[in-house]
């Protein structure tokens, strides 16, 4: 599958296409939400502030065609980091409603009082598969991602939790819900766990 | 249970990856896309680049070469040297770098600190302080121009205050060495601000970073320990394997 990744200037892009095409796929940077008409898959990435976020999305003219793409066409899509936060219905860290698409809230990290679990959440850490058979390689006796977030998400049903991490008690650190999938970790920069994620995701073959 | 990051830390100048001593003496250790994909290879947690020239000679970062590093490296890539407005950051970020590491433009200006965290996040910016030892042995805060008298502790608060994810503290003494950090000096720094604190300067061993680790550490750099190799310093690019990394965490 080709991917389509969107760029509405919520970060960082150029490393996502470069791993996808390392690998052996393809994939564009869309710059006008008008090529998501054609897409086949959708990357939404994300790094910054929620409100901020949401405001690029509006601003640039993304909302309805992400939601046509997302819910009527039903093609793949992955949010990063915050782009799978805003896939929710909206977040602590602002007051503007996020695109609404998983019933998940999400909420400023909990370390449980572990003085040395820092805030943000900066690192690899271990991944738990929740929902196996799906973009997570299954097996991997450690499977590893790397974080940089201050805020999860909480989804309300836990069948749609694909994976969790430990940082202090364990939080969602992925949903799967139909074609929507999101994870809160930066595959494009877990080396061969990213790799992994994106072969499956994509349908790539093996290396 | 917690990976700290081992974070390998490489110097650019005029092109070419460098390592010094103590800041200075620097010392050609190979071409940086090579050691990039070495490190790639390694499977390494994070990069640390710094282009030590830039701020010296009062140019912008060198873009063609981080947009470069970006494009081959698979694992997070911080960038210091040489930024000193919002816009060279911006552009560093569009260039697929995930962090900044700011020191001279926010000593003259922590607003720049607060202005990139509330447009990036501030898991994307990083403050950079220098600490050396005074001749009276006193701990003072190294700076590019020696003039800034304020106390590394006040710096190190008012960044985090300013909206630094993180803190890269280097001991100017240790830098280059592999003779082991000061870990009251990350200590004291670690007890000074809530966010990770990266040490950095004379890890020469997994026992030093398990060390700086327990001394409050969040996270570990080091230069020398992963670009030369025994006494007469030999370059080798090394890392750490992720079994022996495992065991020093105790799993």
């Amino acid at each position: 599958m080709h991917l389509s990744v969107v760029d509405a200037g919520l970060g960082n892009i150029k490393s996502i296409k470069r791993m996808v095409e390392h690998i052996g796929g393809t994939a564009d940077i869309i710059s006008d939400p008008g090529e998501l008409a054609g897409a086949e898959a959708v990357l939404l990435p994300g790094v910054g502030h929620y409100d901020y976020g949401m405001q690029l999305l509006h601003d640039g003219g993304w909302v309805t065609p992400l939601n046509d793409a997302a819910l009527v066409r039903r093609i793949p899509f992955l949010g990063i980091c915050l782009g799978m936060q805003l896939m929710c219905r909206g977040s602590e860290e602002g007051t503007r409603p996020g695109l609404g698409w998983i019933a998940a809230d999400v909420r400023r990290i909990e370390t449980g009082g572990d003085p040395r679990l820092k805030i943000p959440h900066i690192g690899w850490t271990g991944t738990h598969v929740d929902t196996p058979g799906d973009i997570l390689p299954d097996g991997e006796p450690d499977l590893r991602y790397y974080y940089v977030h201050s805020f999860r998400a909480v989804c309300d049903n836990p069948g749609e939790v694909l994976c969790s991490a430990d940082y202090g008690p364990r939080f969602t650190s992925g949903f799967v819900s139909g074609n929507l999938r999101g994870v809160q970790f930066h595959p494009e920069k877990s080396h061969r766990f990213g790799m992994e994620l994106f072969r499956r995701w994509l349908g790539l073959a093996p290396s | 249970m917690i990976r700290h990051r081992i974070i390998p830390v490489l110097l650019l100048k005029d092109g070419g990856l460098y390592k010094t001593t103590k800041f200075g003496k620097p010392s050609y250790v190979g071409d940086p896309i090579n050691a990039v994909k070495i490190f790639n290879d390694k499977e390494v947690d994070e990069l640390i680049v710094i282009d030590i020239e830039a701020s010296r000679v009062g140019r912008p970062p060198d873009f063609a070469m981080a947009e470069w590093l970006a494009e081959e490296c698979f694992m997070p890539l911080c960038w210091g040297g040489g930024i000193r407005t919002a816009d060279d950051a911006g552009q560093l970020f569009k260039l697929g770098i995930e962090k900044v590491s700011l020191q001279s433009a926010a000593l003259a200006d922590m607003g720049l600190v607060t202005q990139l965290a509330g447009r990036h996040g501030t898991q994307a910016v990083v403050v950079s302080v220098d600490v050396e030892q005074s001749w009276l042995g006193r701990q003072r805060l190294r700076t590019a121009t020696g003039k800034d008298k304020r106390d590394w502790q006040d710096v190190v608060r008012a960044a985090a205050a300013a909206g630094a994810g993180e803190i890269l503290l280097t001991s100017v003494e240790r830098e280059g060495s592999r003779a082991g950090m000061d870990l009251a000096l990350i200590g004291e720094a670690a007890a000074l601000v809530d966010v990770p604190l990266i040490a950095h300067g004379g890890a020469g061993s997994l026992t030093d970073i398990k060390a700086a680790i327990d001394a409050g550490a969040s996270a570990v750099a080091a230069g020398a320990w992963f670009v030369w190799q025994g006494p007469h310093k030999a370059v080798l690019i090394t890392y750490p394997r992720p079994e022996e990394i495992r065991a020093i965490w105790g799993h």
